[in-house]
């Protein structure tokens, strides 16, 4: 029981990822695959972002009375891991759009009858 | 001779591969007109096949010659050394290649073939890759040009455009870009990672500090690998390649290409494993036997096709194995033979092929059964064919007497009877197979016994075909009374000699 | 001052040109800049190289700040030379995009297709140069996004879905590779690759390396396109326009395999990831599935650019397959090939966009007859084609020719054996395209058009790559000092301590 409370912040990354892929899987709808990446993708920000906090420190801050500091380079990384997930679901987006004006829908298996090839 | 004495020697060989090469591209560029083109041809053979001789003139007073030119990989380069076998070869192919172009103008005019330029250039380049084969100073150099020769004959193959010809090219190089690939590559990437080398060296590059199984299977592999020596299985590519224009058949798939095949495997007898080793190894004897095999099978089924070109290409088949089994018997003697059975076959079989040729365009007959009585159109055609047949038959006064001749002793010598067995049943299979052809042109009972025969009745094919045809018949003769220079140049090879051992 | 940021050029000047040749605004305007932009790129990755060979090691601190606090730029022989061959590459696409993306591309998007191309490169220079893992991962997603961009551009639409799944694919790769780094992280507390390398002690928290090790091993097949992850490439090369496959092809993939170089021997070092993981095994299984299953779903393709992307993947598996020899010369094979399929691939796929730009087809039966409409393009593909089979006197020989000495070193002849035999499929699936070319009249349909020759803008980046293939072929002096010095490099110099990086800066 420890062993699972302990960790507990891992088996929530761990759900989350595996919720997100699932989704990426089998989902045939592109803007649920795309709500799935940002799931699983999310998940990944709170494993870094978890990882950095130090037991008994605070925010890092510098402030009288505070000898311990939790990690900020987690914080930093993850900043700019949100930026490129953003860029990633807009990218994917606005392929979702076009797809739509091409084929009209965004359903994967209805595309996939119109164009035998893929 | 004396033309090229003021050269560097090593500059002739550079001279011998580039001279085929400018006169592809100067093929090409005179391509509009066709009297031009063909002068061209015919010069840059003539002037190729005295560079060669004097080549020939060097090493034969002793000199060596060798040419470096690029280095391909740290320690490995592409490079050139003259030595007698290779002579041997250059000589027999740039003196055929003269006669060929003469007749192929014949041919090609007589026969109306289209892209005439294509084939002239693409010829000129399979001989240039053959004098860079016959000069290779290690392994890489032979396998680089080997592949070479095999792509710039593969248009020629094709000539025709139709579908047998693409089915036969298919045929052509699957078999020998698949085979030289998979086998002979590996086999001499094998050879380098083994030996750290691979130079041409007299005596050969290994010794018995390597592990003998692993010799046997690099045997194996270097046998057929080199798929152009046609060892069965691997021989299908040969009677494919007769839908080629009979020129090509002629040069390149009786002399040239299935040569560079056996002359490659006699050099890596000779030069890599050397004929002391090759006794040794389990897989020599297995090799043996499947060459023995490939002489007395391809012969019974040259002896079923009725047309005239496949037949000769089967025996063919079964007269390059004569030269692969030379080989592998591993005696000085027997590789003496094989070496002379690279010239004497080649003057036997282009001669046959000329008349193939000279009966197509003459009277467009391809099968055999269809040319009976043709002695009494075409009389000079058919009495080259008889002199050519007995050539390969190996009867005197003919040429081919002689390279059997060192065989069988050679064979006798290393008791393998039945090696000298197989020779002599192929020799009777062979007067089967061949010798019917001219005998019902001239004797047959049916028609125009009662007239007396007359000239006006000929109607043999173009002047420059027969010229070419009659002078490759006659080269048959010649070379039965002199063959002393080239028994002298194959007596120069290391560890090869028509005297026996030592 | 040019010299002293020389390191840091091949990243930011396509980087700050790209929104540049925005603005620009006029398809030509932006395709001269861009072009300029690569040339000069291009250049300086060349006295990159040269610096490389000469000093070892160039380290460049981003904004002052010095390694491990800040981003690091490591310049050596093994980057500096997949550098030189990526910014060449990129260069004489863009030349050759000009006309090509004409056909391909609506006038409305030129601009956007030259923004995307230059920050692809960007993303593309980064990834090679910098040492710092988690840079690594951003300048990856900067590259990828660009390519998904460049991918949908074409107006077939089934290229908007390959472009998604390509998206799809790429993302849960590179978040594989988030999550390892972040593994990493949390075990060691840096991220300078070099550090790293130092820090990672296999005896205290072995089970968080090992998985942040698959992790990032499995996102980076999957950039790379190794078999079983290939399943992305081959619908994203056949529907991308022609210069972005033909870019695609000698570039992204080539970067990818750097990347996995680069993990497995400076980060966790040749000894675990090999010797103690085994994963030297698993890798060659995988490359000699990936040579003989993609080689011959090559062979039975009807569209041409389905085929040279199959044998895309085929091609990948033997440079994996020079990595897992885990041996000098086996790298140094991988490193040459990553140049050499560079060479043959970027002229293959030229050809191919050159025939669909006066064909309006790649399938196998638009090549019937070309080759008499066509010599020219038609005589490339002839060359770069052997050069696939790997016939002497191209590249594609040496690379194999290394491949298998490197096979024999290690006596895995049977190996060598498959090397060998896998070339044969490349004879299969490139003879029946030459054969349509060559051997088969076009059908009378489309003989009312007269089909010409390429302009020459198509044909001179095209025959380059050409010319490249023979004379590297040839001399290979160039690329075998490069690599090997570059190999034995990674072998040797793995482990060199932090402080020494000053000496050789």
């Amino acid at each position: 029981m420890n062993f699972i409370l302990d960790h507990y912040n891992y088996w929530i990354v761990v759900f989350l990822m595996m919720t997100g892929f699932y989704i990426v899987i089998t989902a045939n709808n592109l803007v649920k695959k795309i709500v799935g990446l940002n799931v699983f993708q999310t998940s990944v920000f709170i494993l870094y972002i978890s990882e950095a906090k130090v037991s008994g420190g605070t925010a890092p801050i510098v402030t009288e009375g505070a000898t311990l500091y939790s990690n900020p380079l987690p914080h930093v990384l993850i900043l700019t891991a949100i930026v490129v997930g953003v860029a990633v679901t807009a990218v994917g987006l606005a392929l979702i759009v076009r797809i739509k004006r091409a084929y009209g829908t965004v359903e994967e298996n209805e595309f996939k009858k119109m164009d035998d090839a893929i | 001779m004396n033309l090229w004495q003021g050269i560097e020697p090593s500059q002739l060989i550079s001279l011998s591969i580039l001279l085929p090469f400018v006169g592809a591209l100067l093929v090409i560029a005179t391509g509009k007109s066709p009297n031009l083109r063909e002068a061209v041809t015919l010069i840059t053979a003539i002037v190729l096949f005295t560079v060669v001789l004097a080549i020939y003139d060097y090493i034969s007073q002793g000199g060596e010659i060798g040419l470096e030119l690029i280095e391909l990989f740290p320690g490995l380069s592409i490079s050139f050394e003259v030595e007698p076998l290779g002579v041997l070869f250059a000589l027999v192919a740039s003196f055929l290649w003269i006669v060929t172009s003469v007749y192929a103008i014949g041919y090609m005019r007589g026969h109306n073939e289209l892209n005439q330029t294509r084939f002239f250039c693409c010829f000129a380049l399979a001989i240039s890759s053959v004098m860079a084969i016959c000069f290779s100073g290690n392994l890489l150099t032979l396998f680089i040009f080997y592949e070479v020769l095999t792509l710039s004959t593969y248009p020629l193959v094709t000539h025709a455009g139709n579908d047998a010809a693409k089915k036969g090219g298919r045929i052509y190089l699957g078999i020998l870009l698949s085979t030289s690939i998979a086998f002979l590559l590996f086999a001499v990437m094998a050879t380098y990672s083994l030996t750290g080398t691979l130079d041409f060296r007299a005596g050969g590059i290994f010794d018995d500090s390597h592990n003998k199984i692993v010799l046997s299977v690099l045997l194996v592999l270097f046998c057929y690998g080199i798929g152009k020596a046609a060892i069965m299985p691997f021989h299908r590519w040969l009677p494919a390649a007769m839908v080629a224009p009979t020129p090509v058949s002629a040069l390149l798939h009786a002399v040239a290409v299935v040569k560079a095949g056996v002359f490659s495997i006699l050099k890596v007898m000779i030069y890599i494993f050397g004929l002391d080793e090759l006794k040794d190894l389990a897989t020599t004897d297995i090799m043996l036997y499947i060459g023995v095999a490939t002489i007395l099978l391809s012969s019974c089924i040259a002896m079923t096709k009725d047309n005239l070109k496949a037949r000769l290409a089967y025996s063919t088949v079964s007269q390059l194995s004569y030269i692969v089994v030379g080989a592998l018997l591993a005696s000085s003697i027997a590789s003496a033979g094989a070496a002379l059975h690279i010239a004497t076959h080649a003057v036997g079989k282009i001669t046959l092929f000329f008349c193939a040729g000279a009966i197509m365009v003459a009277s467009h007959k391809k099968n055999i059964s269809e040319m009976v009585g043709l002695g009494r159109q075409m009389p000079i055609t058919m009495a080259a064919f008889a002199i050519g047949a007995i050539s390969i038959i190996g009867l005197p006064p003919m040429a081919g007497t002689w390279s059997k001749w060192y065989l069988t002793i050679g064979a006798l010598e290393a008791d393998k009877l039945i090696v000298v067995a197989a020779l002599m049943i192929s020799s009777l299979l062979n007067i089967a197979y061949l010798l019917p052809i001219p005998v019902k042109a001239f004797f047959n009972t049916t028609t125009g016994e009662a007239e007396p025969w007359s000239w006006s009745e000929t109607r043999e094919a173009p002047l420059p075909m027969l010229i070419a045809l009659s002078v490759t018949s006659l080269c048959c003769l010649v070379l039965f009374f002199y063959p002393q220079p080239l028994i002298d140049l194959v007596n120069m090879i290391p560890g090869v000699s028509t005297q026996g051992e030592g | 001052m040019l010299e002293q940021h020389l390191a840091a050029l091949p990243i930011l000047l396509p980087l700050i040109a790209a929104p540049i040749a925005l603005i620009l605004g006029r398809s030509s305007f932006s395709w001269a800049f861009a072009t300029l932009i690569s040339a000069c790129a291009c250049l300086f990755a060349w006295q990159l190289l040269d610096l490389a060979l000469a000093n070892g090691v160039i380290s460049y601190e981003v904004g002052g700040w010095p390694p491990p606090w800040g981003i690091e730029l490591r310049v050596d022989a093994a980057n500096a030379f997949v550098l030189l061959a990526v910014s060449a590459l990129s260069t004489l696409v863009l030349l050759y995009s000009k006309d090509s993306i004409e056909k391909e591309i609506e006038a409305s998007k030129h601009t956007l297709y030259y923004t995307a191309h230059l920050l692809c490169f960007a993303g593309l220079s980064g990834i090679l140069l910098t040492g710092d893992a988690f840079n690594l991962f951003v300048f990856l997603e900067i590259s990828s996004l660009a390519t998904y961009t460049m991918v949908s551009l074409a107006s077939d639409r089934r290229s908007l879905i390959a472009a998604f799944r390509y998206l799809v694919m790429g993302t849960i790769g590179a978040t594989f590779i988030l999550i390892g780094v972040g593994l990493l992280y949390m075990s060691t507390g840096t991220l300078n690759m070099l550090d790293l390398a130092n820090r990672i002690d296999i005896a205290e928290s072995g089970r968080t390396i090992n998985t942040g090790l698959a992790f990032i091993m499995v996102g980076v097949s999957i950039k790379l396109a190794l078999f079983p992850l290939h399943m992305w490439l081959p619908s994203a090369y056949t529907y991308a326009p022609s210069a972005v496959t033909a870019f695609l092809a000698s570039t992204a993939t080539k970067v990818a395999v750097y990347v996995m170089i680069r993990f497995i021997f400076t980060v966790f070092g040749v000894d675990h990831v090999f010797g103690s993981m085994g994963m030297d095994l698993i890798l060659m299984a995988l490359a000699i599935v990936a040579i003989f299953k993609c080689s011959y779903k090559a062979t039975v393709q009807s569209d041409v650019k389905t085929v040279l992307a199959y044998s895309s993947v085929a091609q990948i598996g033997y440079m994996i397959l020079g990595i897992s020899l885990v041996s000098a010369t086996g790298l140094m094979a991988g490193l040459i090939h990553i140049f050499n399929h560079a060479l043959m691939k970027g002229a293959l796929f030229m050809a191919v966009g050159a025939v669909f730009y006066r064909v309006g087809s790649v399938d196998i039966t638009a090549f019937r007859g070309l080759g008499k409409q066509m010599p020219l393009t038609m005589a490339a593909f002839t060359i770069a084609g052997l050069s696939i089979i790997g016939v002497p006197l191209t590249v594609g020989f040496v690379s194999k020719w290394y491949l298998v000495t490197a096979a024999l070193e290690q006596n895995q002849w049977i190996v060598a054996a498959l090397v060998l035999g896998g070339s044969l499929l490349a004879v299969i699936y490139i003879g029946r395209i030459l054969e349509a070319a060559y051997f088969q009249e076009r059908p009378d349909s489309q003989n009312t058009t007269e089909i010409k020759e390429v302009p020459w803008l198509m044909l001179a980046p095209m025959w380059a790559l050409v010319l490249a293939n023979i004379y590297f072929g040839v001399d290979t002096s160039l690329t075998t000092e490069a690599a090997s010095s570059a190999a034995e490099w990674l072998f040797q110099n793995n482990e060199m301590p932090l402080g020494n990086q000053a000496e050789a800066k």
